[in-house]
C-alpha cells in the first residue's frame, strides 16, 4: 500500500482515523493538495468547494472526538458524479443546459453518505447526461486517464474513475446505465460496482434511462466497495422502483463467504472484437478461480448479439422522455433568441444540449413515434425479456458469470469520432443493465503498454454479498490495486 | 438484411422540440441511419408470445398513503427559475 494518504483505501484510513494517527481535516487537506497538483492534467472535476469540504471534515473530527463517529466512512472524502444532487452545490450533468443549476435538495444517496459521516468532495466530470463511454461528451471538456493522459478514462463516470485513480478522492459514486461505472473502472484500474436494479435509490439522480440507471461506488478495493454499498443501499419511498430487501453487512460477509463457487464463462463474451491482451488477462483470472477449486463452466447467452440494439432503442426512448423536462421554463438554460413560447422550447434545447444528447433524443423520439413504436420500442422490450431469460437460465447452473469488462483498454482522446464505434465499448456491460443484475469490475492486470485491464463478475439479483466475496478472493491473491499511476 | 426506413429528421426534430441547423440535420441523419441499420437486426429475433419487459425489478403497483407531506418550499423551487416574479415563473405570453 502507498504511504500517501490520498492513495489509501477507506478501510485503512478509517482504522488510522480511529487510532488518531491523523485527523479527517489532515486527510482532506492531503486530498485537496493532491487534487490541486494533478487536476490541471487530469480534469476529473467540474467543480469543488474547499470551504464546504473542510467544514465537513472538521465536523467529522468533532464527532470522532466526542465518541460519535458514524462508522468507517466518518471523515472520508468521497467524490460524487455530477448527476447526483447535493443541496446547495452545482448539479450540471456536464451539460450547458444545467450550467447554472444549484441543487435545492439532496439525493437519497447523499443523505445516506452524510448520515454515514462521509465528507462530500467535489462534482465529478462525466459525459453529458451520462451519455457516452469516454467522458468526451462533457460540455466542460474531457477528462484524461491518469495512466496515460493522452487517453480517455472511459465513461460516462470517467471523472469518478479518474479522480480515484489519481488520488483526488478516497472513493467516488458513479451511475451506470449501460456500463458507466464498470467500464471507466476497468480503464482506470479501480473497482466499480453496479448494484442490482432497485437496490439503491435513484431519488436525486439526474435521469437518463430510468429502467436501467443505478447508482454505485467506485473504490480502491472490493472491501471499500462493500463499505460504500452498505452505506447507500436500501429501500426509499421516494423511488418507487427501489426494492424492499434486507441490507446485509456486505463488509462483514466478505470474511464469511469462501466458496468454492460455480463460475460461468459466457462464450459470446470472448469472440471477435476482444483485444487479445484483455482476453489473455481474463483467462488468467479464470485459471485462478479454477486453482481455488471453483467449478468453471462454459455457458451460452444466445441473445448477447442483440443487447446493443435493444439497449439503444430502450435507453434513447427513455432518455427522450426524461429530457423533455428541459424546456427552458422552470429551470435550466433559457434562450434569449426565441420568438414565442414554443420557439423558446426549440431554441433553449438547441442551445443547451450537446451533439450526442441531441442524437439520442432524436433516436428515442423516432422509436417511440407513431408507426414505429411496435417495430422498435415494443420489440426491444420483448427482446429484453429474452436477454434476461438467458442470464436466469445460466444462473441455474452457476453462481456468477466471469467476463472481460471492456473489449478494449483505454483508447486515445478523439480516436472514436463515430457514434457507433463508441457504442461498441459497452458490449460486455449493457446486458447486465437490461437484465437488472449486479456487476462488478475488478482490476486484473495491465497491457504491455501499461494500461489497466478489468474483469467483470455478474451476479444474481440482490446477491451482492456473493459477488463481492468472489471478487474479493481474486483481489486478495493479486494486489493490482497496490499499483498507482505516476503523475 | 432489410434496409432501415428513412428517418425524417425534420419531423422527428419537431416532435422532440429541437431546433437543428442544416449541418446538424445532415450529420445526424447520416449517423442515425447507420445506427438504425444496425438496429434492424432486432427484426430477426422471434418474439412470438414473449412478454415485453418495462423494467427489471419485480415491483408493481406501489401505493403511497394519501397523506400530505412537506414539499419543497416555494423559494427553493424557484431558485433555478430563469425568470420569476411574485412566487411565479415568468414565461413569454401564451395567449393573445
Amino acid at each position: 500500500m502507498s504511504s500517501e494518504l490520498f492513495f489509501q483505501p477507506i478501510a485503512q484510513l478509517a482504522a488510522a482515523l480511529d487510532a488518531k494517527k491523523f485527523s479527517s481535516v489532515e486527510l482532506t487537506r492531503a486530498v485537496i493538495a493532491r487534487t490541486k497538483a494533478v487536476e490541471a492534467r487530469v480534469h476529473a472535476f467540474n467543480s469543488f468547494d474547499e470551504a464546504a469540504v473542510l467544514a465537513q471534515a472538521a465536523a467529522s473530527d468533532a464527532r470522532r472526538a466526542a465518541g460519535q463517529a458514524r462508522g468507517p466512512l466518518n471523515g472520508i472524502p468521497i467524490g460524487l458524479k455530477d448527476v447526483i444532487a447535493v443541496a446547495g452545490q452545482p448539479l450540471t450533468a456536464s451539460s450547458k443546459i444545467l450550467a447554472n443549476f444549484v441543487s435545492p435538495y439532496d439525493a437519497t444517496v447523499t443523505v445516506k453518505l452524510k448520515h454515514a459521516g462521509a465528507v462530500l468532495w467535489g462534482r465529478l466530470n462525466c459525459d453529458e447526461f451520462a451519455m457516452g463511454s469516454s467522458t468526451e461528451n462533457s460540455a466542460n471538456g474531457p477528462t484524461s486517464n491518469p495512466w496515460d493522459l493522452a487517453r480517455v478514462p472511459g465513461g460516462s463516470s470517467g471523472g469518478s474513475a479518474a479522480a480515484l485513480a489519481a488520488g483526488e478522492a478516497s472513493a467516488t459514486l458513479g451511475s451506470d446505465t449501460g456500463g458507466s461505472i464498470r467500464q471507466p473502472a476497468a480503464l482506470c484500474g479501480v473497482v466499480g460496482l453496479k448494484p442490482t436494479y432497485g437496490l439503491v435509490s435513484r431519488y436525486g439522480l439526474v435521469a437518463f434511462a430510468s429502467s436501467l440507471d443505478q447508482i454505485g461506488p467506485l473504490a480502491r478495493t472490493v472491501e471499500d466497495a462493500a463499505i460504500m454499498l452498505g452505506a447507500i443501499a436500501g429501500h426509499d419511498e421516494r423511488d418507487s422502483t427501489s426494492f424492499r430487501t434486507e441490507i446485509p453487512d456486505y463488509r462483514a460477509e466478505l470474511k464469511t463467504r469462501r466458496g468454492p463457487w460455480r463460475l460461468g464463462i459466457p462464450k459470446e463474451y470472448f469472440g471477435e472484437g476482444l483485444d487479445p491482451e484483455i482476453g489473455a488477462a481474463v483467462e488468467q483470472v479464470i485459471a485462478f478461480y479454477q486453482k481455488q477449486g471453483c467449478e468453471i463452466k462454459e455457458v451460452s447467452l444466445p441473445h448477447t448479439r442483440y443487447c446493443l440494439d435493444t439497449y439503444y432503442v430502450i435507453a434513447t426512448a427513455e432518455a427522450s422522455s426524461n429530457l423533455a423536462r428541459f424546456d427552458g421554463i422552470r429551470y435550466g438554460h433559457r434562450s434569449k433568441n426565441a420568438t414565442d413560447i414554443v420557439d423558446l422550447y426549440f431554441q433553449s434545447r438547441a442551445e443547451g444540449f450537446g451533439a450526442e444528447v441531441k442524437r439520442r433524443i432524436i433516436l428515442g423520439t423516432y422509436v417511440l413515434s407513431s408507426g414505429y413504436y411496435d417495430a422498435y420500442y415494443l420489440r426491444a422490450q420483448k427482446v429484453r425479456t429474452l436477454i434476461r431469460q438467458d442470464f436466469m437460465n445460466a444462473f441455474r447452473e452457476v453462481d456468477a458469470l466471469l467476463t472481460p469488462t471492456s473489449p478494449m483498454p483505454a483508447f486515445k482522446l478523439g480516436e472514436k469520432a463515430d457514434p457507433l464505434a463508441l457504442y461498441l465499448c459497452d458490449i460486455y456491460t449493457i446486458g447486465v443493465n437490461l437484465a437488472g443484475l449486479p456487476g462488478i469490475s475488478v482490476p486484473c492486470g495491465f497491457t504491455q503498454s501499461g494500461l489497466p485491464i478489468g474483469a467483470q463478475l455478474i451476479g444474481q439479483p440482490f446477491c451482492e454479498t456473493d459477488l463481492l466475496a468472489i471478487a474479493h478472493a481474486y483481489e486478495q491473491a493479486h494486489g493490482w490495486n497496490t499499483k498507482f499511476p505516476f503523475l | 438484411m432489410s434496409s432501415a426506413p428513412q428517418l425524417d429528421i425534420d419531423h422527428v426534430a419537431h416532435l422532440a422540440r429541437l431546433a437543428l441547423t442544416p449541418e446538424e440535420k445532415a450529420k445526424f441523419a447520416q449517423q442515425l441511419g447507420d445506427v438504425l441499420h444496425h438496429i434492424e437486426q432486432l427484426k430477426k429475433v422471434d418474439v412470438t408470445g414473449v412478454e415485453p419487459m418495462a423494467h427489471a425489478a419485480p415491483v408493481f403497483n406501489v401505493w403511497a398513503d394519501d397523506v400530505a407531506q412537506p414539499g419543497l418550499p416555494v423559494e427553493l423551487a424557484l431558485k433555478n427559475a430563469p425568470a420569476q416574479r411574485d412566487h411565479m415563473v415568468v414565461v413569454p405570453k401564451v395567449v393573445e
